[in-house]
């Protein structure tokens, strides 16, 4: 399809977005992730059962915490994609990496004087 | 098993954001089950905690540790060689291992990092339900199995009351009636002659009106 989306994505690959742990999550954003979106299966059609359904619960508490300690919960998302929406997905990853320079380099990144430029963590 | 909630995390950050190190202990026992106060919510603690810290541009130092149970000595003397790092403590055990923290520890600032809740069964992962209220003299032979000290909104001892309504309870409707779990329990058992004998009053100086209680087994003890 040779789509294009952002270079400054980094996309971590995991067999189940249920494999998705808060603290992976949480570790991203002390590492400096600018944001990180979570892409997992189509809602229903988990090969695992309910593996992307677990990953929304954990997207969603790790988004409060953000929001509670001041880095942001609109710096991370999840998404629901089947493999056959690369150019869905190229788009996805187009929007929220504009939407991430809007919101400007983590505090976490200015607070330890890492802001050189954006990074945007993908998790599929 | 004690059952209990992470408290909330602004809390938290009220009570330790004037410290640069702090530790957070998780408890290997009964918080673990219910996902309150683990190793694994020790880790989730500590690392919002550290966003929260390095975001206002303050340097802090916060580690996370577990010990497999803060109601014995032995294992919070664990923390013994390295207690003196932290300004504070926040530990993530019910109200026993917080308290016995501090007693162990006494010029050490300790924080509850949960709310303890009751003693109660996992129906499903997330959801805990009461069971046992420790009243400290178990009726349970008598009731069917089924305590109308925990399961009784009222803690009747011969119900059901007229707030029974369809096998609910009249303070809500989603509260099973204790009493008709009882006689239904007692119905299969074929005991239903238990209704024919009233109970006498409870000694309640096996519960909490006694004051703060202690078991001593001079056959365990060394």
């Amino acid at each position: 399809m040779r789509l294009q989306y952002p270079p400054n994505v980094r996309i971590i690959e995991v067999p189940c977005t249920g494999k998705v742990d808060i603290m992976h999550l949480l570790m991203a954003f002390e590492y400096g992730a600018d944001g990180v979106i979570v892409v997992g299966c189509l809602e229903g059609d988990c090969h695992y059962s309910a593996g992307n359904l677990y990953a929304k619960k954990r997207v969603n508490r790790v988004k409060e915490i953000l929001d509670k300690v001041g880095v942001g919960g609109e710096r991370l998302a999840m998404y629901n994609l089947s493999s056959g929406m690369g150019g869905r997905f190229a788009e996805i990853v187009r929007e929220i990496t504009e939407k991430i320079m809007e919101l400007g380099p983590s505090p976490i990144r200015v607070a330890t004087g890492k802001a050189t430029g954006p990074i945007a963590e993908v998790t599929t | 098993m004690i059952k209990a909630v992470p408290k909330p995390l602004e809390e938290v950050l009220g009570q330790v954001k004037d410290f640069t190190k702090v530790l957070i202990v998780g408890c290997d026992g009964c918080v673990t089950v219910c996902e309150a106060g683990g190793m694994k919510e020790a880790k989730v603690l500590a690392s919002a905690l550290r966003l929260y810290f390095t975001q206002a541009g303050k340097q802090a130092q916060i580690d996370e540790t577990s010990l497999t149970r803060q109601c014995e000595k032995e294992y919070l003397a664990q923390l013994s060689d390295k207690m003196d790092i932290y300004d504070a403590v926040v530990s993530l055990a019910c109200g026993c291992g917080v308290q016995y923290m501090a007693e162990m520890y006494n010029n050490k600032i300790i924080y509850p990092g949960v709310d303890t809740c009751f003693l109660g069964v996992n129906e499903e992962r997330g959801l805990y339900v009461e069971r046992c209220q420790a009243c400290g003299r178990c009726i349970l032979a008598e009731t069917g199995g089924i305590c109308p000290i925990a399961r009784c909104s009222k803690r009747m001892l011969n119900g059901p009351c007229g707030g029974s309504d369809a096998g609910k309870c009249e303070i809500n409707k989603d509260i099973p009636c204790g009493w008709e779990l009882i006689y239904e329990r007692l119905k299969t058992l074929g005991q239903l002659d238990r209704f024919e004998k009233p109970v006498d009053p409870k000694d309640w100086s096996t519960s909490r009106d006694g004051g703060p209680r202690t078991i001593v087994r001079e056959d365990l003890r060394i």
